[in-house]
């Protein structure tokens, strides 16, 4: 018997109250018929007896307590599973809006999902080469990790993650690589971009997007993620394929979460967010990895914009205890037009250690980067003292190190957007880097290893700064010869592996 | 006991029932049509309030409600060990059997392997009186750990028949027992036990034996004792699982219980397969061979996130009880907080700090209490060692929980960001930790050591706090200005900081560094200091000291020294006296 309720007993923000309901269940999705004929869809969010509170995805505006016909439709919030899914267009609660009608559903599976069952989780070991100096060296991504890009408002975040979601595939395409592409309530023009950015590189076939922007309903923006995640788990773990999934922006979900939070009104947290956040934002980013049996993966690259660049703020402080390791990216680099801005020390990938080396990477990978983190943290160190008395006053190897961080920044974080730099570029860039410091100062590295890397990228440096005498500036030639992108007139005779090829 | 009720409402993971007087306080509950476990958290005139330890989508009100009459409990047996359980112990690899890569709902797999057979050999004959904790089998659980069956705490009385030694599966009878008052109990392989019940012991000893981890910065600087607690509070990237994960390797303890309470499901696979490949330097055995594992990662029931700590400990007091030396790794308690916190804001009770419920600190003293060396029921000496990891909200050590904590730890190691940049690791911060413990663990040092360990320890601890003064300075107007033996005073803390407090996990000789090793570093060390010192005031500039290379020499040596080649520090010292005295010649 399906019965149609008439009317509410209460509007609350963006829940409903319905009496008298008959045999319904927690978290089961209703339809509200309005007067005027349109239908929107909620779900039940509490239930005492037989009253249910209801939370409608579109908003409650233009209800009244009699002018509506809810009926309850059975299941809980599912989404409609297809290969067919690849390419489309959804809005944020996984409705198509691309015109080209519904998805004819091979499955359909609860938006929610359920825990990976640690057991059967594989321990990600596969480096995913970004071809990014900084990620691929000091942070490198791992398939199955969950790497978020912590950024502030005006910061270069997006084309970032379109740099890394381009790049990244080129090693993938034989083995099914595709993406998932999630936006809360980021303005029209960002959704826009990461399209036109992926029609560009040929992939648009291969992505799915959910757009639910800044003016779209934020009952909705809490569905957003959990589709994106419900179709990345579906192409990764039945259809064996390589999923990265971008969420953009995690600040604008975790305030439609505090928005939907009091409207219910629960007992606030911290800055009024719910008590639960950890637990909710856990419930979407744990739902990246890879488990026994299954060759696909899924691999999460959330962004989100620090209110205030303030990374003790709960949103980027509870993703950074859940996430495994975070990019952050840095305001005053980003002024002085270094891209992509990563504030190197910060930053960190949990999952890097047993990814890299022989066998992965280059046996003298972990040492490198160990050593340049604590190189860089020691200019820090020297920065600060030089702000006090002065670069003048410095000892020699202090100015060595301030010299040493300005060509960190310039050649290393610093590189094209369209730049793609093989690992070995990138790690026969940071030796070098590193030589131009004395050999004794490198506490982190065996001698064996500074036989083998630093003396030849010494001698490399040595060599072209002979042949270069009269200008001191040309010394770094090598260096920029890397840096190709950086500079439109080298680009031409550069064969930088990907940059710029498929424009 | 069976009986039903009905549910009234729900919100998240909260269930109420309406007008029902059966149930009691932390009783064990089954939900609903699937049978989904819960547990009762609040009792009241017109309301009985229900956690339930699993997703709770679907369920609807009028669906039964089933007591079972005892609180939420564990099932204490052979199989606990290399295995991996949820947070209310269901084995997580029956049930990945069971239900695939996700985690049905309403599983209700037996926490320990019913049709396994043990070898087990009775140590008891009919007629035989036994007390509470008396252990009647014992069976190899593990190559390495034997598994002793006791009399559940509670019980006594006279063995009435024994069955011969052989193979028995876990719940078959072994033992019948007659008390006192002529009941007959029948002992099986395993008991139960109410997770959130202390075990009983008959005392407490002084906690004066160490844990030995083959960290230097702990056992040098901050000893844990065997049946202490400690905290590890740090922000995120700050090591604190990393740290864990070494401890949990590396310290001599003789069972390992890990309990992932709210963390990364990637950490505890890496756990899963670091330990089944790793051998225990002691043993030459797996080190799953003696760890259990209880995995409740973030994105599973926040209410059992809650429970799981409770069963890690539990689990943690019965190898104790069998006279084993137990570390129980929790990382991290402030997710078990924030657990607590859900819960209590579901059941809309008044915040106190931060939102964290007002019982946040008694909570807390209850678990750490637990942790102690004891003298068991059955005579033996056994020993739970905690150490807690803390996740404070924004890295601010003021928040609640860290605390809190600190109150009830008496080893503090505090992970430092700055540190953590510069990837020095273990990021502990040397200023801000601090153990309680030298007074109880002096004596030990002093007897397997020689007293030189502790004068050693004073010393470098002196210097580094002189470094730390010192750096003020530095920071200030730059460390040229600074007299030579201010400047040596530096330079030798840079040694410490980077030859000694610095330890490479990833390093085959420097992840695990025996006491013997670390004090001869530290000899080293200070003898450099004291030589060079001399010549410093017989006006010798300390360019020319550092000029020789004995400083960096020092920092290499964690790596090229071999453990096992102790012997090289003889010509260590050598090289010092030769290599400063043709410095006074020229």
């Amino acid at each position: 018997m399906i019965l149609d309720y008439i009317g509410v007993k209460d509007i609350n923000g963006p829940l409903i109250v319905l009496d008298n309901v008959q045999d319904a269940f927690f978290e089961e999705v209703v339809g509200i018929r309005l007067d005027d004929g349109s239908v929107r869809q909620g779900r039940i969010v509490q239930m005492e007896g037989n009253r249910a509170v209801i939370q409608v995805f579109e908003g409650t505006r233009g209800l009244s307590l009699t002018n509506t016909r809810t009926r309850l439709t059975g299941h809980p919030m599912e989404m409609p599973l297809s290969p067919e899914l690849l390419g489309r267009i959804f809005d944020g609660s996984g409705r198509p809006i691309d015109g080209l009608g519904d998805i004819f559903p091979v499955k359909r599976a609860n938006v929610n999902g359920t825990p990976i069952n640690p057991f059967s989780r594989i321990y990600p070991k596969d480096y995913i080469n970004t071809g990014i100096s900084t990620i691929d060296t000091l942070m490198t991504l791992i398939r199955g990790q969950k790497l978020p890009i912590f950024s502030g408002s005006g910061m270069k975040h997006n084309e970032l993650a379109v740099q890394i979601a381009r790049q990244a595939k080129i090693s993938d395409e034989k083995s099914g690589f595709a993406i998932v592409f999630a936006a809360m309530g980021v303005k029209n023009d960002v959704a826009d971009y990461f399209r036109r950015s992926f029609s560009e590189s040929g992939i648009l076939n291969r992505v799915v997007m959910f757009l639910n922007l800044a003016n779209d309903p934020i009952v909705e923006r809490i569905l957003t993620p959990r589709c994106a995640l419900t179709v990345a788990e579906y192409l990764a773990f039945e259809l064996n394929m390589h999923i990265l999934v971008i969420m953009t922006d995690m600040t604008a979900y975790a305030e439609a979460l505090r928005e939907f939070s009091s409207s219910k009104g629960e007992i606030p947290g911290r800055k009024g967010y719910p008590g639960y956040l950890y637990s909710d934002l856990a419930s979407l980013y744990e739902r990246a990895g890879m488990v026994k049996g299954k060759t696909g993966s899924v691999t999460q690259l959330p962004i989100l914009t620090m209110p205030n660049d303030d990374v003790t703020h709960p949103v980027p402080d509870l993703t950074g205890y859940i996430t495994e390791g975070q990019i952050v990216l840095d305001r005053s680099l980003d002024g002085q037009g270094v891209y992509p801005p990563v504030a190197v020390l910060p930053s960190l990938s949990r999952l890097m250690k047993d990814g890299i080396g022989k066998g992965y990477t280059r046996e003298d990978h972990s040492a490198l980067s160990n050593q340049l983190f604590a190189s860089y943290a020691k200019v820090m160190d020297v920065r600060s003292l030089a702000s006090v008395i002065g670069e003048e006053e410095l000892s020699p190897e202090d100015k060595k190190y301030l010299e040493f961080g300005k060509l960190f920044e310039a050649q290393f974080v610093n590189q094209g957007p369209l730049e793609n730099r093989t690992i070995d570029q990138s790690l026969n860039l940071g030796w070098e880097l590193l030589a131009t410091l004395p050999r004794e100062t490198l506490d982190r590295v065996d001698d064996q290893t500074l036989d083998q890397y630093y003396e030849p990228a010494k001698k490399r440096l040595s060599s072209h700064k002979d042949s270069q005498k009269n200008d001191s500036q040309m010394m770094w030639e090598p260096l920029s010869k890397i840096n190709g992108a950086l500079n439109e007139e080298d680009n031409t005779d550069e064969d930088t592996d990907g940059g710029g090829t498929h424009e | 006991m069976d009986y039903k009720d009905t549910i009234y409402g729900i919100n998240g993971p909260v269930v109420t029932i309406k007008n029902s007087r059966s149930f009691s306080m932390m009783e064990m509950v089954f939900v609903g049509t699937e049978r989904l476990v819960g547990e009762v958290i609040g009792v009241s005139d017109d309301m009985t309030t229900i956690q339930v330890y699993e997703e709770t989508t679907g369920l609807r009100p009028g669906e039964p409600v089933c007591g079972t009459g005892s609180p939420m409990n564990v099932t204490l047996g052979p199989g606990i060990l290399d295995n991996i359980f949820d947070g209310i112990e269901r084995p997580l690899k029956e049930i990945a059997k069971q239900s695939g890569s996700f985690i049905a709902r309403g599983s209700n797999s037996p926490a320990l392997d019913e049709k396994r057979e043990w070898d087990v050999t009775l140590t008891v004959k009919q007629g035989d009186c036994l007390k509470s904790g008396a252990i009647y089998a014992e069976l190899p659980e593990t190559p390495v750990i034997r598994h002793k069956c006791m009399v559940p705490p509670g019980l006594s009385g006279t063995v009435i028949s024994v069955k011969p030694n052989g193979k028995y599966h876990v719940n078959d009878t072994v033992v019948e027992l007659k008390d006192n008052l002529g009941k007959v109990h029948e002992l099986s392989l395993c008991q139960k036990w109410p997770i959130r019940t202390p075990r009983p012991v008959v005392g407490y000893l002084p906690p004066n034996i160490p844990l030995i981890t083959g960290q230097r910065i702990i056992d040098t600087l901050f000893p844990v004792s065997k049946g202490g607690t400690a905290a590890i509070p740090g922000g995120f990237g700050t090591g604190k699982t990393m740290t864990q994960h070494q401890l949990a390797k590396w310290c001599d303890a003789d069972i390992i219980i890990y309990v992932g309470c709210g963390e990364r499901g990637n950490e505890m696979s890496q756990v899963l397969q670091e330990f089944a490949e790793l051998t225990d330097p002691k043993t030459g055995r797996l080190l799953m061979d003696r760890t259990a594992l209880i995995a409740n990662t973030s994105n599973m029931p926040v209410a059992a996130r809650e429970a799981s700590i409770y069963t890690g400990i539990t689990l943690g007091e019965y190898y104790r009880d069998m006279g084993y030396h137990v570390a129980l790794m929790a990382d991290s308690t402030s997710r078990w907080a924030e657990a607590l916190r859900e819960i209590s804001g579901r059941l809309e009770e008044m915040p106190a700090e931060e939102g964290f419920p007002a019982y946040l600190p008694s909570r807390l003293a209850e678990f750490y209490e637990r942790a102690g060396m004891v003298k068991n029921l059955n005579d033996t000496d056994g020993s739970i060692t905690i150490i807690g990891a803390v996740s404070p909200q924004g890295s601010d050590f003021s928040e609640p929980v860290t605390q809190n904590t600190k109150r009830f730890t008496r080893c503090f190691w505090a992970l430092d960001k700055a540190l953590s940049y510069a990837r020095h690791y273990p990021a502990i911060n040397w200023m801000q930790s601090y153990s309680e413990y030298f007074p109880d663990l002096d004596p030990w040092y002093a007897k397997h050591l020689g007293d030189d360990f502790v004068q050693y320890r004073k010393k470098i601890n002196n210097i580094l706090q002189q470094e730390n003064k010192l750096m003020e300075i530095v920071k200030l107007i730059g460390s040229d200005v600074l007299p030579d033996d201010q400047k040596l005073t530096i330079e030798i803390a840079r040694v410490i900081r980077v030859g000694f407090l610095q330890q490479n996990a990833f390093h085959a000789e420097d992840t695990y560094v025996p006491l013997e090793k670390q004090k001869l570093m530290m000899k080293v060390i200070l003898h450099l200091y004291q030589s060079a010192k001399q010549l410093i005031s017989a006006s010798i500039p300390i360019s020319g000291i550092v000029k020789t290379g004995l400083f960096d020499k020092l920092v290499k040596m964690k790596y090229d020294i071999p453990n096992n080649k102790l012997e090289m520090f003889d010509d260590y010292m050598k090289e010092i006296d030769s290599t400063l005295s043709n410095i006074v010649s020229a």
